[in-house]
């Protein structure tokens, strides 16, 4: 008979779901089987039963062979490549619980490191448009109770955050919106027909790269000014069209993904989004959100936020923050040369970096410290596997909303595996022996 | 006028910050005293000597003080930023933040300028013979003040966002320019001799864009107005005038509403 763990949380994209169930073996070291998950986060909690699974540190020899190594020497590496840095880059945190997070914050504050987290390719030019001009948002759970008009603006939540729709955005009947989809407009801007946009109500297929003129055109539109006929490949029709779906619901959210933030015009997209917005809270409440990926990068950008003001880019080298996108940003430091270690934490630069910084890291001392195999691990010169935060420890976890939830702790980790927390925390302790503070 | 001449003696393996560089720091200083003047690679404090063989003194006060950089210095960031008088030359190329919110002086580089030349400068001149990077004459994030002072002029090309938040000033570049240019600008003047690629005048409340050459794609939130001749930095000629954003917010002044004026030359 197995033991059933409910209202656990998924630690996988930024929807952070909460209602599943995880059966667990008698003797709470094994997970039999996931339910309510969609089949990425169920993978996450299976695959930390992984039998291939690394359970020790490995270093990198010059042969190119790894060799296993305690805990100890992890730690010991660790401290001394960041100690004796001039400039260490310690990039990642999305893949981790705000505790960590935050003892992170003190290593960086003592070893004067960069901190940049994944937003920095994904969602920081969100971040750098908020601080241009603001931004009208609400939770998911006002979305599941009051939207109506709902804008799936470069971004594929049918496969990218699978029960986003479900839970919070299209098919739930909330208090009100009793009538579930059949009660919501749904628009989905993609210049590719994804699974999301075959479920929409008007599908805007934009080219390429023309988002920024489009967010104009609507604009443009409900102030009821000329159009040229065509704007990005859309017809002007299509255009007044949208506003006035727009314009007429009662609650309004605009989602949107990498397909803005990233492509031409980046942070600019979304600054013109956030005016689109504005426009709408003439006419009717209307909000915009962006779809965060990793489950708590959210809460790297809160705790950074809290501690020294600015959600990632954050550079601490002079002993006070400093951040300046372009330039304090891990890729721009990796391609230009400026950083002389890299410290990975929860995240996987070598699959979503550009292969030029991947080069650089290889090329510098570098520790990942990740439960997984992946291409960083493959590229760095130290591996630390770690607990699964949200598997096998609990931890704060911020949602995309801003709203923050504690994750449970279903099973022990393997034995003698520490939590990112608790490796962070000997790294603190040592590098303070280091440097005689 | 006194001049401190600065010769690169070695190349930083990371990139060095040199805010002290600038006339405001070396007036009134000997030799000796500049080149114990901080810089920094990363969390490490080195003396601008250590990179640098200084000849010459500081004069008496800023405006009297010329710093010329005899090299390339493509890695060293921050010459001439916040400066408020007399001046520097560049002899090669210079990294970031050259004259960031320099409020007066003149900023000569003869090689290329790297991204943030000009951020938030409310006064002064900055010329770079060659190529510009991005956001020239921006502002810095979340400011809503990019230049707000002064002429940027730029021989090659320049970068993307070029402008940003404008509220003053001129910025001209004989080359042609990548994606967004004056974007949220509120005043101050843009001139493209060369060509635009797209969001030119983007969410634009008030100000001037003049491009000489063609825009590949244009913003559809401005109008055609009228064709007018003018004579824009030298050069004359007939221009499509164009107002915009017209998706955005304009003031309106003695009864009339203000627009961001674009101007096409033909």
């Amino acid at each position: 008979m197995a033991k059933m763990v409910t209202d656990v949380i998924c630690p996988f994209c930024g929807t952070l779901c909460d209602d599943l169930e995880v059966s667990v073996s008698d003797d709470g070291t094994k997970i039999l089987d996931v339910y309510n998950a969609c089949a990425i986060g169920a993978e996450k909690f299976l695959h930390s039963q992984a039998k291939d699974r690394v359970t020790r540190p490995r270093m990198k020899q010059e042969d190119g062979s790894w060799k296993e190594v305690t805990y100890d020497e992890a730690i010991e590496y660790t401290a001394k490549m960041l100690a004796d840095a001039r400039k260490p880059l310690m990039y990642g945190w999305s893949s981790t619980n705000c505790e960590a997070q935050a003892v992170g914050t003190e290593l960086g504050e003592m070893v004067g490191a960069v901190m940049d987290n994944t937003a920095t390719v994904c969602h920081g030019s969100t971040l750098i448009a908020v601080q241009d001009v603001g931004v009208p948002s609400c939770t998911l759970g006002e979305i599941l109770n009051r939207a109506d008009r709902i804008v799936f603006w470069g971004c594929n939540p049918a496969h990218a955050h699978p029960r986003h729709m479900s839970r919070y955005s299209i098919f739930p009947r909330g208090f009100f919106t009793g009538k579930g989809a059949k009660g919501r407009k749904m628009v989905v801007v993609d210049p590719r027909v994804t699974d999301t946009a075959k479920t929409a109500d008007i599908h805007m297929q934009v080219e390429q790269g023309r988002d920024f003129e489009l967010l104009t055109a609507l604009r443009v539109a409900f102030k009821g000014e000329w159009l040229p006929d065509f704007v990005g490949g859309i017809p002007k029709k299509t255009i007044y069209e949208v506003a006035d779906v727009m314009k007429s619901g009662r609650f309004g959210i605009i989602f949107f993904g990498m397909g803005v933030t990233q492509s031409l015009s980046k942070n600019h997209n979304i600054d013109q989004a956030i005016c689109v917005t504005r426009d709408l809270n003439e006419y009717t409440k209307f909000n915009i959100m962006p779809m965060r990926g990793h489950y708590n990068v959210t809460g790297s950008g809160e705790v950074w936020g809290w501690l020294h003001g600015f959600p990632y880019a954050l550079d601490l080298s002079r002993g006070f923050a400093r951040y300046n996108p372009g330039d304090t940003t891990s890729n721009d430091l990796l391609m230009r040369d400026e950083v002389d270690s890299v410290f990975v934490i929860g995240s996987d630069p070598g699959a979503h970096f550009p292969n030029s910084s991947v080069k650089k890291i290889w090329d510098l001392p570098c520790v990942c410290m990740d439960p997984h195999l992946t291409p960083t691990t493959a590229v760095c010169k130290l591996h630390v596997p770690v607990a699964f935060v949200g598997v096998e420890t609990g931890g704060c976890a911020y949602r995309m909303d801003n709203v923050p939830i504690e994750c449970r702790k279903v099973v022990d980790p393997p034995e003698g595996m520490p939590t990112d927390l608790e490796f962070l925390e000997r790294v603190v302790a040592r590098v303070k022996e280091l440097k005689g503070a | 006028m006194a001049t401190v001449t600065l010769t690169p003696t070695k190349v930083p393996d990371l990139r060095l910050e040199a805010d002290n560089i600038k006339p405001d720091v070396f007036a009134g200083k000997k030799a000796a005293e500049i080149a114990d003047l901080h810089v920094f690679i990363g969390n490490t404090q080195y003396t601008l000597g250590e990179f640098f063989k200084v000849a010459g003194e500081g004069g008496t006060s800023a405006a009297e003080t010329t710093i010329v950089i005899d090299g390339d210095v493509s890695r060293v960031k921050y010459i001439g930023m916040k400066m408020t008088e007399g001046s520097i030359l560049v002899k090669g190329n210079a990294d970031m933040y050259v004259g960031a919110w320099m409020e007066g002086g003149t900023i000569t580089v003869n090689g290329d300028a790297d991204a943030f030349a000009g951020m938030g400068m409310t006064g002064g001149e900055i010329n770079v013979a060659g190529n510009a990077g991005n956001y020239l004459g921006a502002a810095y994030r979340g400011d809503w003040r990019g230049m707000q002072g002064g002429v940027i002029r730029v021989g090659g090309n320049a970068g993307s966002d070029i402008g940003t938040f404008m509220r003053g000033g001129e910025i001209i570049v004989n080359g042609n320019v990548d994606v967004h240019v004056g974007t949220h600008q509120e005043g101050g003047t843009i001139i493209v001799k060369g060509d635009a690629k797209s969001k030119v005048g983007g969410q634009m409340v008030e100000g001037e864009i003049y491009v000489f050459g063609d825009i590949e794609v244009m913003m559809p939130g401005f109008q055609h107005v009228e064709d007018a001749d003018l004579e824009v930095d030298g050069v004359s000629g007939r221009f499509a005038c164009y107002k915009g954003d017209m998706g955005e917010r304009h003031p309106r002044r003695k009864g009339e509403t203000v627009y961001g004026k674009l101007y096409l030359k033909y």
